[in-house]
């Protein structure tokens, strides 16, 4: 199809010639196109189809608040719903299809809904649907679904990359428009620091789809001169395709650049947009305005659009909407398109303008006091009927209508933080209020100074006074002559009488739906929006929000600010999801963290398992081994039998040093710290300040005023946040000093009865059970003088000692033991053999210390002492803490070794109800033990401390189990502790 | 005047000059037997229930500024009863059987919609408090499923499993959870409230109350003095704003909390879907726009905005779990205030001063709640007594030691 | 947001992690007659202000600093920065 509409002298490029297809029919159009612009170049009016009726649609404007041109770029993972042709820079090889449609373009079946118009009313859903109840589900949602959305997500992966990336500037200068090219001059040539962000592909803004000039230039090349003197400064940095989305605290913009929207894919290893967060000292919002549509019957035909689109399609892309078009207006501004397409030789077949004393614009006919009534054409405008203002009907024959009912300033970034506009009477809008965030200016048509010379003298202004203030001194330029026309505008929203003249275009709200909200008591505008949908489409309301308002206000027998608005939010115009996640997505979503060992346990062929963001090795698996017990059971049986590593890096490590370091512990234990000696280690258990347990862990006094803390691995943060809390905040003047050292320290468990041997053939020092008791901790040399850390502690309930080197030498560490550890078989283990070990110990881990239980329920009641003040001990004090039947820690044995005894299935009685009421307990922690040859669980059970012996039920319908056990200890291994202290 | 397809048609075909309004606008009367402060979900449904289930008469709900425009008019429309607690579960399943028959009840379709609710699992530390937690449903009478990973991929298959940082390792479903359309909610109690005599008073700001001999007597209003026998509280984020003017301190915090919609798009995502190692969770309106949320911003907040760290942290969130997400856009994004709770649980009991009684702390769980807290607080209202489903949601819990935490958290409000 | 550290000069609120109230700060005595009372207020009770909030906030992502943020719940606007540990010393906190 050849280009019918291209009409010569725009600003594209004729010969760059671009190919691309759309709905499958190519297409070609030029460099400097969007998809709209080259769309109508090759005379196809309609791009799309409505929300609800399904209407036939084409461009209504020539910008990102485009309503109904919404089409499925591109194709496969790269499929991208919901975009607007009036801003899909046109490349070569595009692929565009419609959407929202059941069959073709031209064909929707579903523009039945348009027939059922009558029924489909504003809400008329919560008024029926509802019988027979089940039908609700199973036939209506499923078709409303269906029928309704707009575009499709692939379903496949997003391919591409996003950044992000952090700026700070002087001046954010939102817009580059006259009013934001005129105020980047002035800071620019002030040597402020100055970002100048525009949407647009093209800076200029509405300087490119006008004809008038700036000095002896044209305004778009003043534009492009400008521009150009801007790139030349280091401290300006030019931002064209980048939308700014919001205005947030404390001068924080974010933005949008997308950096390869325009390329039929991203270059090697670029992103497709990045999203900067910007630090503004100063913001100046020089976001233009936005023309706004008549309501009149049938007001939503393709070729029907805003009169200054079309004057852009004209001016910037040389196309025109048609060959024969009417304007319909109701201020001066409409008749401006009018004059520029008829010098493009465009026949212009009337400009209609509400107002009896219409001036008389050019060498065409001007309907003074007259109203496009209603329009005909099923797939795109045909004929437009007019009432005279002496009441005679007129049809005319025309392919595109421009609507003006007047500029909207585009206020939105003004009110991100809930700042309200406030209503002009001049041009009959919402101007900026005076509650703007903290350190935003607005110039030019944002503020309602519609001409250019405003936008040049008030953008230059704003940015001296904001540069004054920063300690600039901006000198003012002097301005170039250019249009300066006062704006003359009668309000005129809609034809009396209309029905279905569309406000909101995409969503299908029309006149009359406004009109039944009213009626059915949905007054208020934010119900006025919520029961009609006015506003909720993909443009916020950009269009169509003012002619709800004035159609609400005069039904209510209210003024426009009277009615006000509804919140802007942000984002300003939709936001790719890609961008905000930027790189944080796939194995990046959150940093890896990787123990000493890492590497080592990787030649053995280790599985790791998360544990938070830390890797940590789950089982080493041997060849011959299929099921991970195999691995487990052997890692457990060798550690108890022999000996065994497991590398315990994770858990938190914190450094206390200082003369108070005793008694800063005393506060941050509910157990007693003072009098431990030194060169011992003292199990401790931290209370919230609610009394309950937080977390727990070993204290190992190095020196008198030297102690090492260490925390469970997924408290490691949260603890050291508390103890700097209770040091700064509760005790400033403790002399004590913290450092977290989980990360300066490999250390590793070291297990088993033939532990001691193994660590003799590598400890400098004297470590026998006389020199280096259970609980023993020093700071000792290994390898012949390598400083290390011992300790003699055990979770596993074996003869054990927890090593530590700094981590630098954490992987040889691992290898020498595993060399000196060869003659007894020495066994690496993981986190599961770990977590079988404890089980069958009784040790609590995170499975117990859950957040809700007490010392009391962890049977470690009498630790909280009552002889001092600690966090937590007073509230761990309260009646509902300490019920006598309160739950219990237990341990828990089936009463057939081959029954399972699930985590998470709860405790009932031998008989009666298996019931919520009956609940007795729960089953926190479960494993294998091969020592035992059975299945063994930690849980929690009422009085459980009283209740050892006893058989109950473990039940977990969840998951089909219900066993019979019996109520053990939960020191399943060695409870009085011999081989411990072996 | 009852609604039907009958009657939509009808009025279809007779131009619609018979819909009336959907409650009316009276004009305050001197006095009420009981006035309820706050027009939003709770306070509605708890006018509603006050009406058609105890039978009170002369009852008021004073709303500030229009109805339902809180939280019930600002959420993520998610349906659940997947608690833990004993405390909890109950009341949550009670009020999931209140969604169920809610249409039918007050004659409004607000698109209860049993789509199922999926909490994934990505650590066995995890599975384990699921499986406890699916568990304690069941024996409440509740439903719970536990799902393979495969059972999850054949409904989601679309979510990450290649290139997974947290793999998925099943999922928890409530296949009787689901979504509501929430502004529905409140026009359909107000509606109901409405036609059993409730008179609904919008802009109408109770400026303080009039307490003598220790006994509330009324309220002062920014339409002048109302008098009442009972003063029911329920406005949520406000709570701590509204009882500083009879010397209150509550045990919450206002925090802000933001939610998110996409562009509207065809189905994609059948259920409502949790991501168990982020803070992000998913479903799809019916109007497609996916409807999405994560963590709190984590400070105390009146603003009803957020800020950006939390929104790129629920994409991030988002992207990790489903990474088509990456070509659909953020239209909307929007925050709300707040009654976070000292153990992450709501309060329904009577206060210090007699005739005042008290309903918020519902953090960010409180739609869900909706039905249950209306009847509930209704319940207090009529009777004096708590309802046997909301006896744990009392005032002196925190001095004796009796939270409800299903987080764990302690009393800090931004964690739970 | 950005805090002004008063040590580090301004930086970004998410390199901090929020606790809340900076009565926090004024921990009861354990040994009083109303220790229990005390206890309880200090612990779950809050004035949860719209307007100027004192609140505690840790540089976690810096210098582990705690700070004493005044900031203004409707606006966020912040009209003061101090060290927590200063702050608790004028209290009258010490060991």
């Amino acid at each position: 199809m050849t280009q019918i509409n291209r009409i010569t002298n725009g600003q594209t490029n004729p010969d760059q010639r671009l190919e691309f297809t759309f709905d499958g029919k190519t297409f070609y159009g030029q460099g400097g196109d969007t998809l709209a612009s080259a769309l109508l170049a090759n005379g196809q009016r309609l791009m799309g189809r409505s929300f609800k009726y399904h209407r036939p649609r084409g461009p209504l404007t020539a910008g990102s608040e485009e309503p109904n041109a919404l089409v499925e770029l591109r194709t496969g993972g790269r499929q991208e719903p919901n975009t607007r042709a009036t801003t899909a820079e046109l490349y070569d090889g595009l692929t565009a299809r419609s959407q929202n449609r059941l069959g073709s373009l031209k064909f929707d079946l579903l523009s039945i809904n348009d027939r059922l118009s009558n029924f489909l009313t504003a809400g008329f859903y919560y008024k029926t649907f509802m019988w027979p109840a089940a039908f609700w589900e199973k036939l209506y949602e499923p078709i409303i679904r269906h029928a309704a959305g707009l575009g499709s997500l692939s379903k496949i992966d997003d391919p591409d990359l996003y950044d992000k990336g952090f700026l700070h500037c002087d001046q954010l200068i939102i817009g580059a428009g006259p009013a934001g090219l005129s105020a980047a001059l002035v800071a620019g040539r002030s040597g402020a620091q100055v970002i100048l962000a525009d949407e647009d592909f093209r800076m200029g803004g509405r300087l490119n789809s006008e004809t008038f000039a700036i000095g002896d230039q044209s305004g778009a090349d003043w534009a492009t001169a400008t521009v150009a003197e801007l790139a030349t400064m280091p401290n300006v940095r030019l931002l064209p395709r980048t939308t700014v989305i919001g205005a947030f605290d404390h001068g924080i913009f974010s933005a949008v650049e997308r950096v390869s929207d325009h390329l039929a894919v991203p270059a090697t290893g670029k992103p497709r947009q990045i999203l900067w967060r910007i630090y503004a000292k100063s913001s100046l919002l020089c976001a233009g305005a936005t023309e706004r549509p008549i309501g009149f019957e049938n007001n939503d035909r393709p070729g029907i659009m805003l009169a200054s689109a079309m004057r852009t399609y004209g001016n910037r892309f040389g196309v025109a909407a048609d060959k024969r078009v009417a304007i319909f207006t109701n201020n001066d501004d409409g008749h401006r398109t009018a004059a520029d397409l008829h010098a493009k030789g465009v026949k212009i077949a009337a400009v209609v303008d509400t107002r009896p004393d219409a001036p008389r614009s050019g060498d065409y006919e001007v309907l003074a006091g007259a109203q496009v009534i209603d329009t005909k054409g099923r797939l795109g405008l045909t004929f437009a009927e007019v009432r005279e203002a002496d009441g005679s009907a007129r049809t005319l024959e025309v392919g595109a209508l421009g609507m003006s009912g007047g500029w909207n300033p585009n206020v939105h970034m003004t009110c991100h933080q809930r700042g309200c506009p406030v209503w002009n009477d001049t041009i009959a809008a919402f101007a900026p209020g005076k509650n703007l965030p903290v350190g935003m200016a607005v110039a030019g048509a944002a503020t309602g100074a519609f001409s250019t010379a405003a936008a040049l003298s008030t953008g230059a202004k704003a940015a001296a006074a904001q540069l004054r203030h920063l300690g600039f001194q901006p000198k003012p330029p002097r301005q170039p002559k250019t249009e300066d026309t006062p704006t003359n505008v009668t309000p005129f929203w809609y034809v009396q009488g209309c029905n279905r003249a569309w406000l909101d275009q995409q969503n299908d709200v029309t006149v009359k739906d406004v009109k039944l909200a009213h009626q059915e008591g949905f007054r208020s505008v934010e119900h006025l929006k919520r029961y009609t949908t006015l506003g909720m489409a993909t443009d916020q309301g950009k269009t169509s929000n003012m002619g709800g308002l004035a159609i609400m206000a005069e039904l209510a027998g209210k003024s426009i600010p009277d009615v006000g608005t509804t919140i802007f939010r942000p984002p300003y115009t939709p936001t790719s999801m890609g961008v905000l996640a930027g790189r944080s997505v796939g194995r990046d979503f959150h940093p890896t963290r990787l123990t000493p060992t890492h590497k080592w346990a990787e030649e053995q062929d280790a599985v790791f398992v998360e544990v938070g963001n830390w890797l940590r090795a789950q089982w080493f698996p041997k060849s011959g081994e299929t099921h991970w017990r195999e691995s487990v059971d052997r890692e457990v049986i060798a550690t108890r039998n022999s000996v065994g590593v497991c590398d315990v890096t994770t858990l938190g490590k914190v450094d206390v040093q200082g003369a108070d370091a005793a008694d800063f512990l005393n506060k941050i234990y509910c157990n007693g710290f003072a009098k431990l000696a030194v060169g011992k280690v003292r199990y401790g258990l931290m209370l919230r300040e609610d009394g309950i347990a937080m977390d727990d862990g070993t204290a190992a006094r190095m020196a008198e005023d030297h102690f090492v803390v260490t925390t469970t691995t997924a408290n490691a943060l949260p603890v050291y946040r508390h103890m700097e809390f209770v040091r700064q905040c509760l005790y400033p003047d403790m002399d004590v000093q913290l450092i977290s050292t989980t990360e300066a320290w490999a250390q590793y468990a070291v297990a088993g009865p033939n532990s001691r041997k193994l660590l003799e053939k590598i400890v400098d020092q004297d470590i026998s059970n006389d020199a280096f008791p259970f609980m023993a901790c020093a700071d000792i040399t290994v390898c012949g003088g390598l400083r290390a850390r011992l300790f003699r502690i055990s979770f596993s309930g074996e003869l054990a000692y927890e090593i530590a080197v700094p981590t630098a030498y954490g992987d040889a560490l691992i290898r020498r033991i595993m060399d000196a550890g060869a003659e007894f078989d020495v066994t690496p283990y993981g986190t599961e053999a770990l977590g079988v070990m404890r089980i069958e110990k009784g040790h609590a881990a995170g499975n117990e210390l859950n957040g809700t239980t007490t010392a009391q329920n962890l049977g470690m009641g009498r630790m909280v002492s009552k002889k001092k003040d600690s966090i937590g001990s007073t509230l761990s004090e309260r009646e509902g803490l300490n019920r006598p039947n309160d739950l219990r820690q237990i341990g828990i044995k089936p009463v057939n070794p081959a029954d399972p005894v699930p985590a998470g299935g709860h405790l009932m009685n031998a008989t009666g109800p298996v019931d919520a009421a009956h609940d007795q307990g729960y089953v926190t922690s479960a494993a294998y033990s091969p020592s035992l040859g059975h299945m063994i669980a930690l849980g929690f059970l009422k009085d459980g401390a009283n209740q050892i012996g006893k058989r109950m039920r473990l039940v977990s319908p969840l998951t089909g189990v219900e066993t019979e056990i019996e109520i053990a200890s939960a020191h399943f291994i060695d409870p009085e502790g011999n081989r411990l202290r072996a | 005047m009852r609604y039907s397809g009958f009657k939509v048609i009808k009025e279809a075909l007779t131009g619609h000059k018979g819909w009336k309004p959907a409650w009316r606008d009276p004009v305050p009367q001197a006095h009420y037997d009981i006035i309820i402060i706050g027009g939003g979900g709770h306070g509605l449904a708890t006018a509603y229930y006050l009406a058609k289930e105890f039978g009170g008469k002369k009852i008021a709900v004073l709303e500030k500024g229009w109805i339902g425009g809180g939280n019930v008019g600002r959420n993520t429309t998610i349906v659940r009863s997947n608690y833990l607690l004993d405390g909890n579960e109950p009341f949550y399943e009670m009020s999931l059987k209140l969604w169920e028959g809610l249409e039918q009840d007050f004659n409004y379709n607000a698109m209860v919609s049993q789509r199922g609710i999926l909490n994934l699992i990505h650590s066995d530390a995890q599975r384990d408090a699921f499986t406890r937690r699916g568990n304690a449903m069941i024996l409440n009478g509740a439903d719970a499923e536990m799902l393979t990973t495969g059972q999850i991929l054949d409904r989601y298959p679309f979510l990450n499993v290649d290139n997974a940082r947290f793999p998925i390792k099943g999922g928890l479903a409530q296949h009787r959870g689901g979504t509501v359309r929430h502004d529905a909610v409140a026009w359909g109690y107000a509606r109901g409230a409405d036609i059993r005599g409730v008179d609904i008073i919008q802009n109408c700001e109770v400026t303080g109350f009039r307490i003598e001999n220790g006994k509330a007597i009324g309220v002062e209003t920014s339409r002048g003095y109302i008098g009442a026998n009972k003063i029911g509280c329920a406005v949520a984020g406000s709570s701590s704003r509204l009882m500083s003017k009879v010397d209150m301190q509550l045990p919450m915090e206002s925090h802000v909390l933001q939610a998110f919609v996409s562009e509207g798009l065809k189905p994609v995502i059948p259920g409502v879907i949790t991501f168990g190692a982020g803070h992000f969770y998913c479903s799809q309106s019916d109007k497609g726009g996916l409807v999405f949320g994560g963590d709190l911003d984590g400070y105390n907040s009146y603003a009803q905005r957020g800020n950006m760290p939390v929104v790129e942290d629920v994409c991030e969130s988002g992207m990790a779990l489903m990474p088509m997400l990456g070509r659909a856009r953020l239209l909307r994004m929007w925050g709300g205030v707040m009654d976070m709770s000292m153990d992450g649980s709501p309060i329904i009991d009577k206060t210090h001063i007699d005739g005042l009684y008290f309903n918020g702390g519902w953090c960010y769980g409180g739609f869900k709640a909706t039905p249950a807290s209306g009847y509930c607080f209704a319940h207090l209202l009529a009777r004096d007594m708590p309802h046997p489903n909301a006896t744990a949601f009392r005032f002196d819990r925190f001095s004796r030691g009796l939270m409800i935490d299903e987080k764990g958290m302690g009393n800090q409000p931004n964690l739970h | 947001m950005i805090i002004n550290h008063p040590l580090l000069g301004p930086r970004d609120a998410s390199e901090f992690t929020y606790l809340g109230d900076a009565k926090l700060i004024d921990r009861p005595d354990w040994q009083s007659d109303t220790a229990a009372q005390d206890f309880y207020e200090y612990g779950y009770l809050r004035t949860n202000p719209a307007g100027e909030h004192r609140e505690l906030w840790f540089h976690e992502a810096g210098d582990r600093s705690w700070l004493v943020v005044t900031r203004n719940t409707l606006t966020h606007e912040i009209s003061a920065v101090e060290m927590a540990r200063d702050v608790a010393r004028a209290q009258g906190r010490s060991k």
